[in-house]
């Protein structure tokens, strides 16, 4: 019997492992139109959510840096690419265009709320991050008067979709003899973006920058001691983290074609963060099945709590959302208590926590 | 350099993959309930918030429908020579564009044959695209926000008026009684409420009347004393605040404590009797309106069917969403089918008279000549003052006489029976 | 003029408020250097409790004067503030006073999530309404009007203010508590009971924030399972302004970020109305001819002075307005 942990039995069992995961991904949409379209868009919003957790994997789990206003980011990606493709200024330029500007555009936001943070510790720097996605929110939803900019509270509507060589995101194409409709095109784009986005983070992670993150994270004046610019990979780190949202938020405006203010609230920025803590901080697929844990779970309950309420008394009792936030609160809770460094944490951070325990 | 071994094996990891993929067909298999094999079922779908902070609005929406379904089964209905047996699908949209849009999907994926919802306008904007893409009819009972049917859709209809049409209705009765030289104009910085307030002060201005510079609240302001003092500086002799009631009642309070002396006016949002209890005596005297009828105007059989089977009275919305769900049905009788894509066109040119009058549509979806209501606070209570139509105002008791003697004077014996496919009675000229 | 005095009145009143539930948080700070985020769900919880016992009282026609309904109201939220408190306290941070910083912020936000949703599911969503039984009784000065109910907010939260000066400086419970806050290892040493102090502390900023909550219910008449999470980031906010771990400092900085928010919200709007700008009014003529002005900031950015000017006092001054008092971080 081949034992797993015989070096060439090893890496017949990661091949394998592997393609199973290819094949599985690639078929997964075609599986779950069979249930209903709106599991594949359930799925997109999962991988956007897995984008943004590795965006914030970067400032919090690589450089640890405490952000709680991330979902600005988000917001600055999406409305960009809103502006520059809807009727709203009557613009319609290519995605593939619009992407980059989004990304370049939240880049310069990380910083702008980076630069006065670097001195802060831990908590204030929780604050004064919670504070600036506040104010992206506000300002978001307030630009409209005098000039507007923003549309405020309307939200930006009708935006175009995403479209490649004569390829309409919005619509069902046959391809094949099969029938691929929208969101199942986005699938396969996110998936793109998504395997781009792991690969920056790994290179980044066992680079010069990525240690030297991991050197602020561990003891910030011993890293100074030893020669790196503390600000300078601080706001890397924002920056960095910040184009990622902002991707991310593009293909978001283009898959929801409507986005408003409230898309962008506080418990969004939470619900980011508690993925990456919870999946776990630093190791990048902890992150992305963090985010997947908690995209699927409030809709599996939405789809199975309801049922069974009313089975048992007749009538739900508590809405599954509720139950979702109470879990939430419950899960955050009970996780930092008995294992604070993620379901699946990366080895050295699991080694720090389990020493400052001491 | 330490290697880095990866915590997890691909082995590993695809393991999880699969179960994850298996825990989501756990959950799928909830879809899809066998129909019964005599008749056919025909699922209408409705959508409002049923949590949140106007659940209890988004319930009253609901409870309409369920009425007007109940009804239509109990009494029968025959389509293409198959009995039918209508079952609506309730969803819960949280007043959340993102979930709104989730949930319209998943109404699209299970192929109902019409919409009834959502209730705000927020939420029914990007939710219509998606119901415009499938070809499913949807008719909303709440949304009064005038972008919904200027985008062109063929396929959405609104059975309530529009704030294009409620703003004006409001601001000219609040100048014909009370002649104000300047007026101060609020919001609470929401969809509704801005659009509103936009619409009032378009119609002040052109009356020539002074409009303030805008203050704005949010939708969750407690403290408005900042901005009341710099109003009570510029001597308003009204107030109008888009928002709703959570909001403006603590707004009036505060006015009133502050010793701002200016008549109040509100939207539709506020138009409730929490306005009592959140304002106090200061509330007695505020003005409001409602894009419809009262609900107390609406016919006494659908008044009578609603206690029946919710042992409340309807709050607000209620008798249009009847209206709307029977709509739809009585939309499928007349094309004799129940593919959206044959009835829609029988939904487009309907007349109908409903619990809240007769009903039309205009080429964008809008109901023709859309009633609008003026209220007033009075002993805690808000009563009906006037009913705007066709830019022609009547007290309550004229327009129930007009309507068929069908309403809240309780000696009136009922003049209709629900909507089972009845002519309309000819009542139309007594109205103008 | 007499706006001025006005919003200054509003501002004093509001940022009482914002004082007593700063109070809490700077306590909790200085002692163990963790953000009670929950601190806002239990200011709401005082309130929502105490609504239900005045709704009672009122509702059951009880011949009391409305004073002293509030007043049972009040003695009814504080005990199970407190009950929270400790609970927050004991179950959810004790257990990692030595975890690294993220820890107990993360438990925090998820105390604040599940109080808020309990919070929601016995209350329900709505928007309750404090029954209006304290009359309204204004009175002029100078062109201004302060209702008692104001007067009533200002002259308590001064008096719990001094009451816990003289608690935390004069009494045994006190100097214990502030040993605690300077070096809490040593002052175990010395006797004190560190769990105790600590747990003191949390029931201490507890039943402020009760009385906070009664407060803020009784002057705007309403109150919403959500009312505690902005209440609390801009008390949080207020304390950081004063100087975290500094009682005065909490008070100072309460008030000021009252008065800030009032006069902000008041004056914001005339100040940056182009059309009133010399140089630049000319540019937008047009604009300023039909609706006679063109308002960059108005008063709907209300909420983001308190966010501002946390920003601003971190940046220039992060010790605070009156200097920080927490435990080195040895």
């Amino acid at each position: 019997m081949i034992s797993p942990s015989d070096p060439a039995a090893k890496s017949i069992w990661a091949k394998l492992g592997m393609a199973f995961i290819v094949i599985a991904l690639l078929a997964l949409p075609f599986v779950l139109t069979q249930v209903g379209t709106a599991w594949v868009r359930i799925t997109n919003l999962a991988i956007l959510f897995a984008l943004l957790a590795l965006g914030l994997n970067i400032v919090v789990g690589f450089a640890g840096l405490l952000d709680l206003g991330y979902i600005a980011f988000y917001a600055v990606g999406a409305y960009t690419y809103a502006l520059l493709a809807s009727p709203h200024f009557g613009l319609s330029l290519p995605f593939w265009a619009i992407l980059p500007i989004g990304a370049l555009i939240a880049c310069v936001f990380g910083v702008l709320l980076g630069a006065p943070t670097l001195k802060l510790r831990g908590d204030y720097l929780a604050i004064v991050t919670l504070g600036f996605g506040e104010i992206i929110r506000i300002f978001m939803n307030n630009l409209s008067q005098p000039f507007n900019l923003t549309n405020g509270p309307r939200g930006i509507a009708r935006i175009d979709p995403v479209q490649v060589g004569g390829v309409d995101f919005r619509t069902t194409d046959t391809w094949f003899g099969f029938a691929v409709s929208g969101p199942m095109k986005y699938y396969y784009l996110l998936l793109l973006v998504l395997v781009v986005v792991i690969v920056v983070n790994l290179r980044l992670q066992d680079s010069r920058i990525g240690r030297a993150w991991q050197a602020i994270r561990e003891d910030e004046l011993a890293a100074k001691a030893v020669g790196i610019n503390t600000t300078h990979i601080k706001l890397l780190a924002f920056a960095m983290g910040a184009s990622f949202g902002g991707i991310a938020g593009g293909i978001f405006s283009a898959i929801q074609g409507f986005i408003s203010p409230e898309s962008f609230v506080l418990v969004e920025s939470i619900m980011v963060l508690a993925m990456v803590v919870l999946g776990g901080m630093g190791n990048i697929f902890g992150v992305i099945a963090g985010a997947v844990l908690l995209s699927f779970v409030p809709e599996i309950l939405r789809y199975t709590v309801e049922p069974l309420q009313k089975s048992i008394f007749d009538r739900v009792v508590i809405e599954p959302e509720v139950i979702r936030m109470l879990l939430f609160g419950l899960a955050l809770v009970l996780m930092m208590r008995f294992r604070p460094a993620g379901l699946w944490p990366s080895s050295t951070r699991r080694r720090e926590l389990r020493n400052a325990e001491r | 350099m330490i290697p880095r071994r990866p915590r997890y094996g691909f082995a590993q990891t695809a393991l999880i993959a699969a179960v994850t993929a298996a825990l989501t067909a756990c959950g799928k298999k909830e879809e899809a309930p066998p129909p019964a094999p005599q008749e056919t079922i025909v699922k209408i779908g409705h959508v409002a918030p049923l949590t949140g902070a106007i659940a209890h609005l988004g319930k009253d929406n609901e409870n309409g429908t369920a009425l007007a379904i109940e009804e239509a089964n109990t009494a029968g209905v025959t389509i293409g020579g198959q009995k039918i047996k209508f079952e609506m699908m309730g969803e819960d949209d949280q007043a959340d564009p993102k979930v709104g849009t989730t949930v319209a999907q998943k109404l699209v994926d299970a192929k109902v044959a019409g919409i009834v919802g959502h209730l705000n306008s927020g939420v029914t904007i990007p939710a219509s695209s998606l119901y415009n893409q499938a070809g499913i009819p949807m008719i909303t009972a709440s949304a009064t926000n005038p972008a919904l049917t200027e985008q062109g859709f063929k396929n959405i209809f609104r059975v309530v008026g529009r704030d294009d049409q409620q703003g004006p209705a409001v601001a000219n009765y609040l100048m014909s009684q009370h002649k104000p030289k300047t007026v101060a104009v609020l919001d609470d910085a929401t969809a509704y409420g801005e659009g509103l307030a936009n619409e009032v002060e378009k119609t002040l201005k052109a009356a020539g009347v002074k409009v303030l510079p805008r203050e704005k609240g949010t939708d969750k302001t407690t403290d408005w004393k900042a901005i009341l003092t710099k109003l009570k500086g510029r001597k308003p002799d009204a107030v109008f605040y888009g928002g709703m009631d959570a909001t403006g009642g603590p707004l009036l309070k505060q006015a009133r404590e502050l010793g701002l002396r200016a008549v109040f006016a509100y939207g539709d949002g506020a138009c409730t009797d929490k306005m009592k209890e959140l304002a106090g005596d200061a509330s007695e005297g505020l003005i409001c309106s409602q894009a419809g009828i009262p609900v107390k105007a609406a016919s006494q059989s659908f008044l009578d069917g609603y206690k029946a089977k919710f042992s409340a009275d309807p709050i607000l919305y209620a008798p249009f969403t009847y209206d709307a769900t029977n709509l739809l049905i009585e939309a499928m009788k007349k094309a004799d089918s129940t593919d959206p894509v044959k009835y829609l066109p029988e939904l487009q040119k309907i007349s109908f008279k409903g619990a809240s009058g007769q009903i039309e549509f205009d080429d964008k979806g809008d109901r023709k000549d859309a009633e609008m209501t003026i209220f007033t606070m009075k002993a805690g209570v808000i009563e009906p003052l006037a009913i705007i139509k066709s830019g022609k105002s009547m007290t309550m008791e004229e327009y129930v006489a007009a309507a068929g003697g069908a309403a809240a004077a309780p000696a009136v014996t009922p003049a209709e029976t629900p909507p089972a496919a009845e002519a309309a009675p000819a009542t139309e000229p007594a109205k103008q | 003029m007499d706006i001025f005095l006005q919003q200054v009145i509003n501002g004093l009143t509001l940022g009482s408020v914002y004082a007593i539930v700063a109070l809490g948080y700077t306590m909790v700070y200085g002692i163990i250097q963790l953000i009670n985020f929950a601190h806002g769900e239990v200011v709401m919880l005082g309130a929502m409790v105490a609504f239900t016992v005045i709704t009672t009282l009122v509702g059951a026609q009880v011949p009391l004067s409305p004073l002293l309904i509030v007043l049972v109201g009040t003695l009814a939220a504080i005990p199970v503030c407190m009950a929270t408190g400790y609970m927050l306290e004991r179950v959810a941070y004790r257990p990692l006073r030595r975890a690294p910083r993220l820890a107990p912020l993360i438990t925090a936000i998820g105390m604040s999530i599940i109080l808020q949703h309990i919070a929601m599911l016995v209350w329900s969503r709505n928007n309750l309404a404090f029954p209006q039984i304290i009359p309204l009784i204004t009175f002029e000065v100078a062109g201004a009007t302060i209702t008692a109910v104001q007067i009533g907010i200002i002259l308590i939260s001064l008096a719990l203010m001094a009451g816990l000066t003289y608690l935390v400086y004069r009494t045994k419970l006190g100097i214990a508590m502030r040993a605690t806050a300077e070096n809490a290892p040593v002052a175990a040493l010395m006797g004190v009971s560190v769990d105790r102090v600590i747990a003191s502390t949390f029931l201490i900023g507890a039943a402020l924030g009760a009385i906070a909550g009664v407060m803020f219910g009784s002057y705007y008449g309403i109150a919403h399972y959500t009312m505690g999470a902005v209440l609390g980031l801009k008390a949080f906010s207020a304390a950081v302004l004063g100087g975290i771990g500094n009682l005065a400092g909490a008070m100072v900085g309460g008030l000021l970020l009252g008065l800030v928010e009032a006069l902000g919200a008041g004056y914001i709007g005339d100040l940056t109305d182009l059309c009133r700008w010399p140089l630049v009014s000319g540019w937008f003529s047009e604009r300023c001819a039909t609706d006679g002005h063109l308002i960059l900031f108005g008063s709907n950015y209300q909420d983001v002075f308190a966010f501002v000017v946390l920003i601003l006092v971190l940046v220039f001054r992060p010790s605070g307005l009156l200097g920080e008092r927490v435990a080195d971080r040895a």
